[in-house]
């Protein structure tokens, strides 16, 4: 097997402020190229720090960041300068929650892609803005000579996000994040915009990271999924696996809270309680209070990760129990 | 963009038509008796009536406006009751002099508050942000004409490097940019631009410190533009709306400076008005009203139509 494209050990941000809030504690991911990955958890669980981490974007005057974070064999840690500047939209890029407010309003369409583009492949202005105009053409935006010209705001919601994906392929990275990119959006829109992504992730072949709360998109997207809770990964498998047999009780809960499946007039199975409070790092399983099948192990340490095929790991101390019952 | 500015210039004629009225009423509602001024004490009620007729004081309000801007398109404002020269020449003369000090009063004020306002907004809740607006808290709280007697005692009276007063020896009438005339221009015009410093500096340090929590800036990281690209992006997306604070500070410093040109004796429009006023010269005080509020509708016409082109989520049509 190749090298990973994305190699994340032992990832630990805190943020400090009035408050410390733990992020992320102890978060190990691994992802190989053109694999598609999607981060599953609540708001809060800490998927979207990750993402930025991977960019090297989170303030580093309020966060802390510890553990190794690989792509490609780089130390994204130890990137600065010119060279996280080639690396930032180059080898890795990002497509944000709401376009409507990762796009600069005062600039067109066509300068900002054309922008990226000048500043990693070097090239002239005119060139840079055939490449965006390419872009915008497999992105499938209608009359894509004018849409260049056009500001952010003179385009529809679904319009900007294939804008913000033709921006954030226009240098050809090898590793995509997707921060929530269908939330913002309508629903009819939201599932071009997913067979969009999954087209152009088959054609470019590269890696992505899908950051998701919604386990239909997660579905539909990736081949392999991860669950987050509290800052770390309770659950990783293929897409079936963790569909199909969900081992922690926290991914047993998500699955059944979902709308398919309920007769009207009946009450959903949600999970009880909230997440908890992040301001100390958790030293039992986070999700012990919310949990059906807790025990008195579960409230005195954390648990390790079960690895119950490869690949395929689950961090709860009942897991094996629960299914060796079933 | 030419039809968007003609469609702003056609609006700016209602606007110029109400200000006309509110100029030529406003100097009505004020008491004190125009002829005072200029009569002997022991004059007679024949020889009062006789000069009101004179001066057209004693037709009706409506008739007496309309006489007034009759003459007024016709490039005619009246003469002064004081002087009896024509209001257009002591005007147009006098707003020059005001017009000289407020641009060197911006050149000074803008640059500087622009800079200190996106330190504080790069460097928002740090020491910088605090000393920024200190700076700016106190330039917008210190009485200014006080400010310039304080730099006239230093630097007139103690050093004396610089004149205190006049605008240089050509009087109020010819003004030249040599050393001569801009030694008489330092000390009120730095006067002058601290008020707009401390504004200009808020404004900007809010405008940028909000935009570079917006997520496109993240966003452009995200991309790998350097830091000075992003700069680059937050001053365009600041830009419409601090010029327009600039412009209309612009518009303040021409008409707003009568306490400055008071204090340095500078021949401006400010200066003229005072004199107007004490004198109940209506014609004087009407026309300086008008002109300077004429240049505030056209500084905003400036101002509306430069954000137009600056900024493309501003309505063409």
């Amino acid at each position: 097997m190749k090298a990973p494209l994305v190699e994340i050990q032992d990832l630990v941000v805190r943020f400090k402020g009035d408050r410390t809030v733990h992020a992320i504690n102890g978060l190990d991911l691994t992802l190989q190229q053109g694999e598609t990955l999607a981060l599953l958890g609540e708001s809060g669980s800490g998927k979207s720090v990750t993402l930025k981490t991977l960019l090297a974007l989170l303030p580093p005057k309020r966060s802390e960041v510890e553990g190794g974070i690989a792509v490609n064999g780089t130390d994204v840690r130890k990137l600065k300068g010119k060279a996280l500047q080639k690396y930032r939209g180059g080898e890795v890029s990002m497509v944000f929650q709401d376009p409507g407010l990762a796009l600069d309003p005062v600039y067109t369409v066509g300068a900002q892609i054309s922008e990226a583009v000048m500043r990693h492949k070097g090239v002239s202005r005119d060139e840079a803005m055939s490449t965006a105009l390419d872009m915008l053409r497999r992105v499938r935006i209608p009359s894509p000579e004018r849409r260049l010209k056009n500001y952010p705001h003179e385009l529809s919601g679904g319009m900007r996000q294939r804008v913000m994906i033709a921006l954030a392929l226009a240098c050809r990275p090898r590793l995509l994040l997707a921060d929530e990119p269908t939330t913002a959006l309508d629903a009819t829109v939201q599932i071009q915009i997913l067979l969009l992504l999954r087209e152009l992730q088959r054609e470019f072949g590269m890696g992505v990271i899908f950051v998701t709360h919604d386990i239909g998109v997660a579905v539909e997207v990736s081949e392999r999924i991860a669950v987050m809770y509290a800052g770390q990964i309770v659950e990783e498998g293929t897409t079936s696996e963790i569909i199909n047999n969900p081992r922690h009780p926290y991914t047993q809960g998500l699955l059944a809270a979902n709308l398919h499946d309920v007769a009207r007039g009946e009450r959903l199975n949600a999970i009880p309680g909230a997440p908890p409070p992040l301001e100390e790092r958790p030293t039992a399983c986070s999700f012990a209070p919310r949990c059906p099948i807790a025990g008195p192990e579960c409230r005195a340490s954390l648990p390790d990760f079960v690895t119950l095929a490869p690949r395929r790991r689950v961090a709860c101390f009942r897991a094996l129990e629960a299914a060796a019952a079933e | 963009m030419l039809s968007y500015f003609l469609r702003r210039l056609i609006l700016v004629l209602p606007v110029a038509f109400g200000v006309s009225i509110i100029c030529f009423l406003l100097v009505q509602i004020a008491p004190g008796d125009p002829l005072t001024a200029i009569m002997p004490v022991d004059a007679t009620a024949e020889e009062q009536a006789a000069m009101r007729a004179a001066y057209g004081l004693d037709k009706p309000l409506p008739v007496q406006y309309a006489i007034w801007i009759g003459n007024l398109v016709q490039g005619d404002m009246g003469r002064s009751i004081a002087t009896g020269r024509p209001v257009a020449g002591e005007v147009f003369g006098a707003v020059q002099n005001s017009l000289v000090l407020a641009i060197s009063a911006s050149l000074i004020a803008f640059p500087i508050g622009v800079f200190l306002g996106f330190l504080a907004g790069y460097f928002r809740d740090t020491l910088l942000d605090r000393a920024v607006t200190a700076i700016s808290i106190t330039g917008v709280s210190v009485p200014n004409y006080w400010l310039g007697i304080v730099l006239v005692i230093i630097f007139s009276v103690q050093l004396g490097w610089l004149p205190s007063m006049g605008a240089g020896p050509g009087g109020s009438q010819e003004w030249e940019w040599n050393w001569l005339h801009i030694r008489h221009l330092v000390l009120p015009a730095i006067t002058l631009a601290v008020v707009p410093i401390g504004i200009v500096a808020r404004t900007v340090r809010a405008l940028s410190g909000d935009i570079l929590t917006m997520d496109f800036v993240q966003a452009l990281y995200a991309k790998g533009m350097s830091r000075f690209d992003v700069l680059c992006h937050v001053a365009r997306n600041a830009a419409a709306t601090a010029l327009s604070v600039m412009g209309l500070q612009l518009g303040y410093l021409l008409g707003g400076s009568i306490l400055i040109e008071t204090v340095f004796n500078w021949p401006g429009s400010g200066f003229l008005l005072s004199n107007a006023i004490f004198q109940r010269d209506l014609p004087l005080l009407q026309g300086t009203i008008l002109v300077l509020a004429l240049f505030f509708v056209a500084m905003n016409l400036i101002v509306d139509v430069a954000q137009a082109a600056i900024d493309p989520r501003i309505k063409r049509n």
